[in-house]
């Protein structure tokens, strides 16, 4: 073998990467004594009860204005949550932005609040504040709402950063202040990529929600967790099916917007 | 005639790279100074420094009688408003139109409220119009900026700062990103704005030729020091290749109609 041939090290080092991930996937299963052979098995079993019990009957849509009346619950604070957090998360992204910051100072901490914020999931807010406010609409609402902030500060940073820094740049240069700077340079360049932004965690609020309605027993995520442990399979498969339709249809709908405003 | 902008040893440090050194020059009520010099000689680092878009390290400038280091930040606004800035890409907000682009130049006059409702007053519209109106762009007064021509967006630049009735107007590259014919367009508007209006011009070049043709001054940069100041006529082709550190027959440029390489 020639001292150094790139391609053989390449192809080499692939080999190894290969070797230790098998050897990681064999331990695992050694560990948790899991049958790859037995797990395959059961799978036709599995959509064999999905498709006999997993679907909604004559029962179960009796129960659907119900399911409904969740779900609207549950997309209403979803919409509230993140159109909130946007108002706190786009003066947060004022003074984090290295556009527009004040200061240093400010703008680390503004970033480092925001990065705290995103980095604890839904779940886990929902389970700190579970303590605060028990299961109520107010836990679920708030961990939506930490989190959209945290998110969409991010977001708005780097829109800001990117689309308003020249603009903003020329407008310093005329002399103008920080408040008509940002009225007539970072709203009207930055706008339609932060409304795309607040569009899209709508979405993920709304798949979040569901989850965080089962830890916090409100929205659809409850109806869901209520009629799955009353052994009510029917009505369970309808409340996945209407979630699926929603976020399907609130997805269809702000692609349309964001067509509409970009 | 007397000094309208008097620059005494100015230096700028990048950490420790010195962009600027000991850089001396003044420049006259009226006059038209170009400076010329390779990509990253400070060019840009000294156009920003008058205005205090960059803060300079060491030295003196005076505009206009007044002290611009010393400025507090209130003070600063308004000297900004006496001194019009060009941009190489126009630094527009793209999305508004072009007479609201052009109106921002009348922001630094505005206390935050007004400037923030962006209240006018009609003397302003008018001057406006009628800038617009005298750099060919009556016309495409309510389109919207991106849908202008490289040459039309840097028109719109040059009304912004026009607007704000400057004493110096400085301009970075304001050609770099456009063809022939829209460059000399852009250059006949400038030196006809300095011939007619009185206002100063100091312009940052890539184009030793452009440069000779226009300027009533020539002021060579390399490396951070002013290796050039005078008339363009007595600027040789030696004393382009010192401020371009190259050798004989390196550079691509126009001496007085013979294009060739000098």
């Amino acid at each position: 073998m020639p001292p150094y041939d790139p391609i053989v090290r390449k192809r080499a080092a692939a080999i190894g990467f290969l070797l230790i991930l098998a050897a990681l996937a064999a331990a695992a299963m050694a560990i948790t004594e899991f049958s790859v052979t037995r797990g395959l098995a059961s799978v036709p079993k599995a959509v064999l009860w999905g498709f006999s019990n997993f679907y909604p009957d004559q029962a179960a849509l009796e129960k659907l204005p119900d399911i409904l009346d969740k779900l609207l619950d549950t997309v209403l604070m979803s919409v509230a949550a993140a159109t909130v957090a946007s108002v706190f998360a786009f003066v947060f992204a004022l003074f984090g932005s290295r556009t527009t910051m004040a200061s240093g100072m400010f703008a680390r901490l503004a970033r480092g609040v925001a990065t705290l914020f995103r980095n604890i999931d839904v779940a886990a807010w929902a389970m700190i504040l579970l303590f605060s406010f028990g299961q109520s609409d107010l836990t679920g609402y708030f961990a939506l709402f930490f989190f959209s902030f945290g998110f969409l500060t991010r977001a708005f940073i780097e829109t800001i950063d990117e689309v308003s820094g020249s603009s903003v740049e020329a407008l310093r240069a005329t002399g103008a202040g920080f408040v008509p700077i940002v009225v007539h340079s970072v709203i009207p360049s930055a706008l339609p990529l932060m409304l795309s932004w607040l569009l899209f965690t709508i979405e993920t609020n709304i798949r979040s929600a569901t989850l965080v309605g089962i830890l916090t027993g409100t929205g659809i995520g409850f109806a869901f967790n209520l009629y799955y442990k009353s052994l009510n399979y029917h009505a369970a498969s309808l409340v996945v099916l209407v979630i699926v339709a929603a976020i399907l249809l609130i997805e269809a709908v702000s692609n349309h917007v964001r067509r509409v405003i970009l | 005639m007397t000094a309208l902008l008097e620059i005494r040893e100015l230096s700028k440090f990048y950490g420790n790279v010195e962009a600027l050194k000991d850089v001396s020059f003044s420049v006259r009520r009226g006059e038209f100074v170009s400076i010329i010099g390779p990509s990253g000689a400070g060019k840009s680092t000294l156009l920003r420094c008058v205005n205090r878009m960059v803060e300079a390290s060491r030295g003196e400038i005076i505009f206009d009688g007044i002290r611009v280091l010393e400025l507090g930040r209130k003070e600063l606004r308004k000297l900004r408003t006496r001194i019009g800035m060009i941009f190489q890409h126009y630094n527009l907000v793209n999305r508004l139109t072009v007479i609201e682009n052009v109106l921002h130049g009348r922001l630094g006059y505005k206390s935050a409220i007004a400037g923030a409702l962006g209240l006018f007053r009609e003397e302003e519209k008018a001057q406006a119009i009628g800038i617009l109106e005298k750099l060919g762009l009556k016309d495409q007064m309510y389109k919207r900026s991106d849908q202008l021509s490289g040459g039309q967006k840097q028109r719109v630049g040059i009304a912004r700062a026009l607007v704000q009735n400057p004493k110096l107007l400085l301009c970075d590259e304001p050609i770099a990103s456009l063809d022939p014919n829209a460059s000399r367009i852009i250059m006949d508007h400038l030196k006809d704005i300095s011939v007619t209006m009185g206002i100063t011009v100091l312009v940052n070049l890539h184009q030793v030729e452009v440069a000779l043709k226009y300027s009533d001054r020539v002021i060579g940069v390399s490396s951070g020091r002013i290796v050039y100041d005078g008339p363009p006529k007595e600027l040789t082709a030696e004393q382009i290749h010192r401020i371009y550190g190259t050798d004989e027959g390196g550079l691509i440029t126009d001496m007085g109609g013979r294009y060739a390489a000098v």
